[in-house]
């Protein structure tokens, strides 16, 4: 087939399109990974007995606005990263304020306990398991945010995917949070962004595998 | 300057549908694609139109990527470098990396019409999609028949025949990825 053919044939093909067809993929992922997180979560673990008292606490919203705010960000980057030749700008800024911001806190935290309170408030009762949890409820949304990207056309294949694994384990953090009793920031800051850092990685590893396009 | 004063209108109404700008754009995107992979692959002139038509089947699919805020040139450099690099890559070519990239008017500082004979044939990779997706091809291309012909003479309804060659032009795009 000649060039000037292969010409004719993909102008035969303009279609219309959608110029926000990338931020539509992005949300249905987000919303789909996020469900999914939830069934996962009410499957695996359930939701913490003590929920609804729960509400009454500061840190219980902290932690949900914590993981909403770094999944804004993720997206901020992401739909970034889809595009050929789009710079950044200040989405960086913006992904990382959520943990500057919590080790800040964590940090003062740390600061006021008596020595003797230090390590309980970073281990709290759930160290163990806590980051291979968010992980696992991360798994929906990792699937669907690296199908989100297969529609588009990053060319840092490492960096989107780690940012779609970042997405996910935000995402994950989120539905895991209805369950996690913790409420100390240093354990936050520590564990979830544990959490967080396993799909993260696993991301960065798969990106050039499957985003090829 | 010039050229994104001149590209951008033509790829605007072309995501709007008007198939004779969107033509337009294409053609003088591949003349500047084919200067700039002349220049880049001065070693290997046969593998420069199979690079070109890759290059311009990757940037009608990804034509949704493009935001109206972006230069045109920024984006379709982006796009030719990334296949430039992924080519690259697949043919182990040593030493390629490390010459500079960067630049976006490199792609648009020159300008080449004069077309080689492609080394790869689309056209026989084309035979290995399912019917749904080559006849409309085929008849759209080859007999260059409307879609509302393709539709009558291939069965299909005229909305099959429109996604049947949205996914074949993919599936070629994949196809290609397979065999390099």
């Amino acid at each position: 087939m000649k060039t000037d053919e292969l010409i004719g044939l993909l102008a035969q093909d303009a279609e219309p399109v959608a110029p926000h067809a990338i931020e539509q993929r992005f949300a249905m992922a987000t919303l789909a990974g996020l469900a999914g997180g939830l069934v996962l979560m009410l499957v695996l673990f359930g939701v913490r007995p003590g929920l609804v008292q729960d509400m009454g606490l500061s840190m219980f919203w902290g932690k949900l606005l914590f993981a909403a705010l770094l999944a804004v960000g993720c997206v901020a980057v992401l739909r970034r990263l889809a595009r050929p030749g789009m710079g950044l700008g200040y989405s960086l800024l913006l992904l990382a304020l959520p943990p500057l911001v919590l080790w800040g806190l964590a940090a003062v935290a740390l600061g006021q306990a008596g020595p003797a309170e230090r390590l309980g408030l970073v281990l709290g009762s759930t160290w163990r398991t806590c980051a291979f949890n968010i992980a696992a409820l991360s798994l929906p949304a990792f699937v669907a945010c690296l199908w989100a990207l297969r529609g588009a056309a990053p060319t840092r294949l490492a960096w989107a995917g780690a940012g779609a694994g970042l997405l996910a384990g935000a995402l994950g953090a989120l539905a895991y949070a209805l369950h996690c009793p913790e409420m100390a920031t240093p354990f936050l800051a520590v564990w979830y962004l544990a959490g967080m850092a396993l799909p993260t990685l696993a991301g960065a590893w798969l990106g050039p595998r499957v985003l090829r396009w | 300057m010039e050229t994104e004063q001149r590209l951008r209108p033509l790829l605007l109404q072309g995501l709007e549908g008007d198939t004779d700008a969107y033509q337009r754009f294409l053609k003088e995107l591949s003349a500047h694609l084919r200067a700039f992979l002349r220049r880049r692959l001065a070693q290997r002139p046969d593998e420069v139109e199979d690079l070109v038509q890759e290059t311009l089947l990757a940037v009608h699919n990804q034509r949704h990527t493009y935001r109206h805020d972006l230069p045109v040139t920024a984006w379709a450099h982006a796009i030719a470098r990334y296949k430039f690099i992924d080519w690259l890559r697949a043919h182990a070519v040593k030493g390629a990396l490390d010459v500079p990239l960067d630049d976006a008017t490199e792609l648009f500082s020159s300008s080449d019409s004069e077309a080689a004979e492609a080394r790869r044939d689309l056209g026989q990779l084309l035979q290995t999609l399912p019917d749904r997706q080559r006849l409309p091809i085929v008849h759209v291309k080859l007999e260059g028949l409307s879609v509302v012909e393709t539709a009558r003479i291939t069965g299909l309804s005229e909305s099959a025949v429109k996604i049947g060659v949205h996914r074949g032009l993919k599936a070629l795009a994949a196809r290609i990825r397979g065999t390099t």
